[in-house]
This record gives structure tokens, sequence and C-alpha cells, in this order.
């Protein structure tokens, strides 16, 4: 069922074979590569400078917050005497930086980031594909990424500053260039950057879909594929489907701001003058918004739910825990992920019948999730644990997803939600089980497919001493925001000191900016690490983690097509780990099955 | 001492490197791969994940003694239902954290990879798998239910006799108007805003016709302007295209006014042009009667914003546009609380929840909860939107040269609420 035409396989081979014996220019080999190994790497290194940027801001901005008004020499230093008078951050700079800090993680880190790196790494070397479907759609697709990444950096350096409305931008904030100056040119950068990124994101999405269904190798079928395969398949069907939402969101959002249309806008007073735009619904963007917004979060989580799965069962040497259990629930959380954005909108003045289906649908993912979780738990239980950094990260993963994921249940619940809805335990919840989650998904990625990424080894004591401070800094940022956030304050407020009922849980802020400012200077322990090892690590191996997947079947230096010879035959799946029937720890996806061996 | 940061962060990369480089250099001498964990190194990572796990939840059980009492008591009736929903919610996922958390640590602990030992093949298991698809379901169903029991309590209808008050967002502070003896709000519309003498653009046939003399006016003298300009041209083109843009504009925003329709209100049947007279405008602070229903209307003059009381467990968005509604019984006056938390200057507040500009951070109005008695006394003590007194008095001062095609009565003096 699953083997595809052989025949196209060799096919292709034939038309690469002669491709890799031949120098590439290096335009085509480094910049307008289609071969999905590089541009792998090229969203990766794009993504890191995104994410240096958007650590860097948020450490401005928790500076402000941990210190209000305390003058900070660094902040001039990197702001200027206009956005950071004296030292000390302005209100709209601010928010500008909680803005840019928020649409890059989201977008540019954990959406490109990981997708784009792991779907483009993984996807044809995991189900033995010579490369993507189309190389031309996947230049593209990184192409637009790159052009929508200095697009949205530049947008911190015009005149007004970049977009201050939050990261998800509500009109009618963001529609009137009156309301904020972040709100003029910034805004209009970022709903550019946003329809190349969404770009980037389809092209690159059909792409990952197209290749999973049909580019599998013999025996290679989808019962087989690894639990990576299927979190990126999932994921590229939920961007399919949902990013498309958001262009249109913002093109009606372009259109309100310089078209004098009235998607969001009615009934507006503003700067001494009544608007004439009537009619519109601000709600209407969030409805739209949100259909993207809320699959976003899975598109940022499954990628990194695939990726630990597969490292956890590695270094556990031990099979994943119900691999069907885990399709399953891969397959009901991006199911239910469409269903359950109104949980955004409790007290928007959306109908209270409506915010009750959505409690319904939205605390019903904490069933698969709670499934996920304890198959996690079970695949660790009786194992035989290698802690490579990889899986430290993985471990991390387990635990954010866990903690944060419980909190769900509270904002989940419409009545509770009010009381806590944009406060900073909001702020937690989605840190720890978004972002942490997401980015520990991310970097264990990293340090597992390194060697297949640069075909050398990255160095693992510099990565356990990222690991630990990591984890410690990150639960030492988001835990306390939990009960901050319960006392009672809003999220993106500049400072708390006009209220005096905050006053209290205020001297847990200073305390939450030390572990951010340590954890972000932590990360240059992982930068120096990457890049020193891209030149000088340890020579790799072919299968230097002892897995079972077809990656590491191929040879450390990378070649056009990803086999030299012909495409290895599957015959068992992924996860033949500590299989009793077999003498060694590992047996790989290509080992024949022996004789009355009951196969997968 | 920007110097000094920088020349720490170049010295702390530069001993990272040196770092790395001696510890591949006795690597490459041990002839070790970066891959094999020895099994030290594993051991020590198990040891840590069993540490960590202690400071953990160390740390977390602290946040939670030291922190736990998030507010004071909910100071209304459904605040105080939110509140045991949210410590039995509070509770369960506080049982699952550290369940799961514990679970997932000591494993790691526990087996750390030995040589000797090879891992449990154990692929799946229905009944496991079973047992942890249905708990949480189960969990999830109670939550759930429980849940929409309290939100539908919460978010019903508010009763006939509930104390309607106006809660108006704008960039940045809040309006609160009492609709008056009448209980009828007079109608409001952005067209007729002035942020100076008509913050709320209440409607009365004299709004209308200042506002439609004030644009007039600004017609009349624009197109002189511009007659001028056409006799003797010194405009750069691209100004003279602004202005023009401007007379368009303000003949629309003339024609909106002319378009407003008089109104009545469908549960009182008064015009809503007449009743906004004894409307009450305050927007220094709010009162509000402590057991008695009141019910919020939100509106919002510019951007989103959102009414949070966060001692009442209260919040709701403003929308231009969309008007919105929030009731809540408030149970324990100022003063009472005052009194439970031992502090004399405490105050509950009506904080802005959104983000919609610069100052958000402190957009806010103080809430004052009174026995109804005193909160009767407040309200009588504030001016009408019209005042009563003077009614009769005022004289009709409209300019008779005005061509406008609506009737206007005597003027009324607009009293001014600050």
């Amino acid at each position: 069922m699953g083997a595809t035409a052989e025949h196209n396989h060799a096919h292709g081979h034939d038309s690469h074979g002669h491709a890799h014996h031949h120098e590439e220019s290096f335009v085509s080999k480094y910049i307008f590569s289609q071969d999905h190994k590089m541009i792998s790497k090229q969203f990766l290194i794009t993504a890191i400078f995104m994410g240096i940027i958007a650590v860097m801001l948020s450490i401005f901005f928790r500076l402000q917050l941990g210190w209000p008004g305390e003058s900070f020499g660094i902040l001039n230093f990197f702001l200027g005497d206009k956005w950071a008078p004296d030292g000390v951050l302005n209100g709209n700079a601010y928010l500008a930086m909680v803005t840019i800090h928020g649409t890059i993680m989201v977008f540019f880190v954990l959406t490109g980031g990981l997708s784009g790196t792991f779907a483009n790494l993984l996807i044809p070397l995991q189900i033995g594909a010579r490369d993507m479907a189309s190389g031309f759609l996947n230049m593209l697709s990184f192409w637009f990424f790159l052009a929508s990444s200095i697009i949205m950096v530049a947008s911190l350096f015009v005149e007004g500053g970049a977009a201050s409305g939050g990261w998800t931008v509500y009109p009618p904030l963001s529609a009137l260039p009156q309301a904020m100056p972040g709100s003029g040119t910034g805004m209009t950068l970022w709903l550019l950057s946003m329809v190349l990124f969404v770009a980037s994101s389809l092209l690159g999405g059909l792409n990952y879909i197209v290749t999973i269904v049909n580019l599998r190798t013999k025996g290679m079928k989808m019962t087989r594929m690894p639990l990576t395969m299927w979190a990126l398949l999932v994921t590229a069907i939920l961007g399919v489907l949902s990013f498309p939402v958001l262009v249109s969101a913002v093109v009606l959002l372009l259109m309100d701001r310089g078209f004098g249309t009235a998607f969001y806008l009615s009934d507006i007073f503003i700067e001494g003058q009544a608007l004439d735009v009537t009619g519109g619904s601000p709600l209407l963007y969030q409805h739209l918004f949100w259909f993207l917004g809320h699959p976003e979060v899975y598109i940022v989580l499954l990628p990194a739910l695939g990726i630990s799965s597969e490292v956890i069962s590695t270094n556990a040497r031990k099979p994943i825990f119900g691999y069907k259990a885990m399709v399953g629930s891969i397959l009901a959380i991006g199911f239910l992920s469409f269903i359950v954005w109104g949980h955004h909108m409790y007290v928007t003045g959306m109908n209270p019948f409506i915010g009750s289906v959505f409690v319904f649908t939205t605390l019903l993912i904490a069933i698969p999730s709670a499934v996920k979780a304890f198959n996690y738990i079970t695949t660790l239980w009786q194992g035989n644990i290698r802690f490579t950094p990889a899986m430290l990260f993985s471990i991390g993963l387990v635990s954010t997803f866990v903690t944060g994921g419980l909190t769900g249940i509270i904002l989940a619940d419409s009545a509770l939600d009010v009381n806590v809805h944009d406060t900073y335990f909001v702020v937690a919840h989605f840190h720890i089980v978004m972002g942490m989650s997401a980015i520990f998904g991310m970097l264990a990625g990293v340090y597992h497919w390194f060697p297949k990424m640069f075909g050398r080894m990255m160095n693992t004591k510099l990565g356990y001493a990222h690991f630990w401070l990591t984890l410690i800094c990150g639960y030492g940022v988001f835990f306390p925001m939990h009960f901050v956030g319960m006392a009672g304050a809003p999220r993106r407020y500049y400072s708390y000191s006009e209220f005096e009922f905050l006053d209290w849980v205020m001297d847990l802020n200073p305390i939450i900016s030390t572990f951010a400012i340590v954890g972000g200077a932590a990360q240059i322990l992982f930068l120096f690490n990457f890049f020193h090892s891209i030149f000088y690590g340890q020579v790799s191996v072919q299968n230097p983690w002892g897995s079972n997947t077809l990656e590491w079947t191929t040879p450390v230096k990378h070649v056009h097509g990803n086999w030299p010879g012909a495409i290895p035959e599957v015959h068992r799946w992924a996860y033949d780990y500590s299989n009793p029937e077999h003498e060694e720890d590992f047996v790989p996806q290509v080992v024949p099955l022996k004789t009355g061996e009951h196969g997968h | 001492m920007k110097l000094l940061i920088l020349l720490v962060g170049v010295l702390a990369i530069i001993a990272i490197a040196q770092l790395t480089k001696v510890y591949e250099l006795t690597r490459s001498m041990r002839k070790t791969r970066e891959e094999d964990i020895s099994p030290a190194d594993n051991k020590l990572q198990a040891n840590l994940m069993l540490v960590w796990m202690f400071l953990f939840f160390a740390g977390v059980i602290y946040l939670y003694s030291a922190y736990g009492d998030y507010l004071p008591e909910a100071a209304s009736v459904h605040g105080a239902q939110v509140d045991s929903l949210m410590s039995i919610n509070i509770w369960m996922i506080t049982i699952v954290f550290f369940i799961v958390n514990f679970l997932l640590f000591y494993f790691s602990y526990k087996y750390y990879f030995r040589k000797d030992r090879k891992a449990r093949f154990f692929a799946h298991d229905n009944r496991l798998e079973m047992i942890w698809t249905l708990v949480p379901g189960v969990t999830m169903a109670f939550i759930i239910v429980y849940g929409l029991i309290t939100w539908n309590n919460m978010t019903g209808p508010a009763s006939a006799d509930a104390i309607q008050i106006e809660v108006y967002s704008k960039q940045f502070g809040w309006i609160v108007r009492y609709p008056g003896d009448n209980k009828t709000f007079g109608s409001a519309t952005y067209n007729l805003i002035d942020p100076s003498t008509n913050p709320l653009g209440m409607v009365t046939r004299e709004n209308i016709q200042e506002k439609v003399d004030a644009i007039d006016e600004q017609i009349e003298s624009l197109k002189k302007e511009i007659e001028a300009n056409a006799k003797l041209p010194i405009w750069p083109d691209s100004y003279l295209e602004s202005q023009q843009e401007k007379l368009y504009r303000l003949s629309r925003d003339k024609q909106r006014i002319l378009d407003l329709n008089e109104t009545k209100n469908p549960t009182t049947g008064l015009s809503e042009w007449e009743a906004g007279a004894d409307d009450k405008i305050i927007n220094t602070e709010m009162h509000v009667p402590v057991g008695k229903e009141v019910e919020f209307i939100f509106r919002s003059q510019d951007v989103i914003h959102s009414a949070y009381m966060p001692h009442f467990r209260a919040q709701m968005n403003t929308v231009p546009g969309v008007p919105t509604r929030f009731k809540m019984t408030p149970t324990i006056t100022t003063a009472e609380m005052r009194n439970k938390l031992g502090n004399d200057e405490f105050d509950y507040i009506l904080l802005c929840n959104k983000v919609c500009g610069v100052s958000h951070y402190n957009m806010k109005i103080k809430v004052i909860v009174e026995d109804e008695k005193d909160y009767i006394a407040w309200l009588e003590k504030q001016k009408t939107y019209v005042a009563p007194a003077e009614k009769e008095e005022s004289s009709p001062t409209t300019d008779s040269t005005t061509v406008t095609t609506i009737v206007v009565p005597n003027n009324k003096v607009v009293a001014e609420n600050k």
C-alpha cells in the first residue's frame, strides 16, 4: 500500500545521479539551493538570527518591568535616545518590543524556524525520498520567509517604531495610525511581512504534504512512518487550512488602513475627529485571526512533540509507547484545534452561548494531550536512558507540556477566564506550554540532527550546561508569572506602579527579570556550540545515536539525492528498540524481518 | 559602562572557546566519541534530574505559600462562585502537576543507561491507554459541567430591576453614566463628541444644532479660503487637494449628523433625545450599591479596551460600535473590605486590560461600593447632564440665520461635569 512507484525513484535518481558528480556553483549550492538539506539549514540559521533579536527584545522590556524607570546603559546603547532616553525604555517602544518579540517568536522562530528546518530536513530523509516533491517551490518558500523576516526586522527601524498593538494586532488599534505611533508605517510593514510569511508557509506546507503522501519509499506505509512525519504532516495540513484565513484577515486590515473600507471599523471618534467608517465589526477580525491563531499554537507545538517522540524513543532505547494512540492524538489535536478559536474571545462580547460551545471543545483537547504525556512517561519507564543533550531537552519538553497544559484547563473554562484573561496568568501559560515546549523541541531537534545537517557533532558538555540553565531559567521566568497574573496584573503594562493592590506581587518582577537575563545569556553557550561545531566539531559517524530511522542510512557527507545508490526499502516500523528478538538494542527500518518475526 | 559590558561579553565567549578547546583536546587524546555518553556523565545527569525535581517542587511550594492568596475574597455574588470553581480547578491541576512531573523526573533518574541492561520492549497496552483516556475524559466532563453552570449564572440576562450603568472607554480614561430618575439613557453618538464639552456625544437637539453650526462655520471659512486661492493661486496643488478633501469630509460629517433619527426607548417609551437630560456623567469614580444587581453597558470611543475589575472577578471588553454587557451583584462595601484587609487606603478599581496605546498601563477608575442609602445620596448630589434649575431661565440663543432642517427648541445650558 505505502509503497510508491519505485520506478519514479529510480528515475529521479538517474537525473540526480549525474548531478552530484560535478561541482555545483556557490550560488546554486548555498544561496539559491533547491536541495532540501541546504534549505533546512537556511531556515535554521535565519530562525536563529530572528531568535537572537526576539530574545534581546524580551530582555529590553524585562529590564523595564523588573526595575521600572531605572536607567540602563545597555538600553540606550541599543535603542538610542529616541526609544530609551537616559537609558529608560519609553512607553511606545515598550509596546513595540513586546509586539515584535511575540511576532518573531511565534511566526519566525517557532513556525518558520521549527517547521521549515525540520520538515525540510527530515521529510525526504525519513520517508526515503530523493528530495521534496518540488525543490523549486521549496526554494521559494525559504526566500519568501527570508524576505518577510527582513521586512519584520526593518519595521523596527521606521519612524514611529514597529507595530505596537500586541502580536495579535487587533483593530481598531492597529487600523488607525492616529491611535498610536506604532500603527503607522510599522504596522503596514508588519502586515506586508505577514502576507509574505503566509506565502512561504503555504508553499512549504503544500510541498510537505505532497511529499509525505506521494514519495514514500517501498515498504514505508503510513503506519510505519516515524512520529515526526505524522506530526509534520498534520502541522502542514493545519497550516495550509488556516494560514489563508490569516491572509484574508490581514488583507482586509490593509484595506481598512489604506482604502477606506470598514470591515473592522465602526462608530469611531479619535484624535478629535469622527471617522466616516461605519458598519464593520472589530470582532470579525478576532474571529478570522484566531481561526488561524489557535491552530497556529499546534503548528508550533506538534513538530516539537514529533521531534521529542523520536528523540525520547531513541535515547530511552525503547519503542515509543502506544504508537497508534500517539498518531491518533496528533490527529485528534489537529482536528480539535480548528474548533476552539473562540476560547480567546470569552470576554470580547461574543454571545455567551457560543462561549459555552468553545468551553466544551477546548477542554476536549485535554484528553489527547493527556494521552501523549502519559505515553511519553511510559516510554521512559523501564527504559535504558542515554542522556544526550537532545534527550534532556525532550524530557524538559514533556515537563513544560504538562505544566503549561494544565493551566490551559483554567483558561479554557470561560467562567474562570473572565478573571485571568489577558493577565500574566495567560502569559505564563502559553510561554510554558507553547514557548518553552516548542523551543525545547526545536533545540532537541538541533542537538539530535546536527550530525545529519553538518556532518559534525555538537559539544555534549556545553549542551548539558545549556539545558540546565535554560530549564531553570525558563521555569524561573514563567512559573512565578502565574501568581502575578492571579493577583490581577494585566499583560502589556509598561509599569505596575500605579496600582497599589499589585504592589505585593511586584517583588517577583525583579526575580523574573533576573532569570530572563541569565536564561538569555545562557543561549550564548548554544550559539557558540552551534557555530563552532559547524566548523570544528568532531566529524560524525553515520549513525551516532544508534537510531532506526532512514536518515541515518545516508552518507555523512551530503549528496544530492540523499542516497548514492538505490533508495533503501523499509521492512519494519521505526521503533524496534531493544526488541528481544534481536541482539542489538536497535533494528534499523531497512533490516528485513527475520523469518517468523512479527512485523509492525 | 558600555565598554565594560562588551568586554565581559567578549571575555566570556573567549573563555567558553578556550574551555571547549581543552575539552576537545582531552577527548581526542582519550579517543572518545561525542555521542558516547560516559557512565559518569549519564549518572550525573540522572542525579541532576532528581535534584532538579526537588528544587522545582520546593520553588513551586514556596510560590504557593507566599503568593497563593492571589486576591482578596471575591466582592461579588458570581465572584464567590468563580472562586470556588477556581479552587477546585487549582487543586486538581496542582495534584496532577506534582504526580506527572514526579513520574517524569523520577523515571528519568531511575532508568539511566547501564550497559548490562536492556530496556523493556513495551510497545503498547490497551488497558493502560484506556485508563488514561477515560480518567481525563471523566475529569473534563466534570470540569465542563461545573464550569458551564457557573458561566450560565454569570451571563444570563440581568433582572428587570437591575441598576444600569454605562461605562465608556477612550484613550485614556473611563467615563461612567447613570440614567437618572427616568431610568433611561439618552442616546449618544460618536458624531457629536466634543472632548471638552460633550465627551460621550450625548444627543440633544441643542448639541446637534451646536455641532452643525460649528461645522457650517468651518465649511464657510474653508470655502472662502479656497475661493481666495482660486483668484490668486498661492497654494501648492497638494495642499489645495487636502483642503478640498477636508471640505468634503466636513460635509459628510454634517450629513451624518443630519441623518440622526430620534428614537424612543423600547421599554420606557421616552424619547432618547430628551431622556438624557437627567443622565449623570462622571469621570472620577464609579459608585455602586452593595447587594443590588448592577448591569454594566460598555461602549468605546476609539479602540478596544477592556473593563477589568479583578476584585469582583469581572471583565468585559469595550468595543467601538458594539455595545457589550456584564452584570454583577457587589457583596462587600469598600468600607467593609478596608476593614477586612486592615488597609484604610484600599479601593476597588476598574482598569484597562486590552492594550490600547501608550497610556494603557495607567487607565483606571476608582470603584466605590456602598450602602444603597449612601449610593442614592451620592447620586443625588451629582449634576444632571442638563441642569434642571436653569431649564426655564435659559433664553433662545440660536443663530436664526443658520440654515438647517432641524427644529430647535429653547436652548439649554449644558452642565459641565468635571
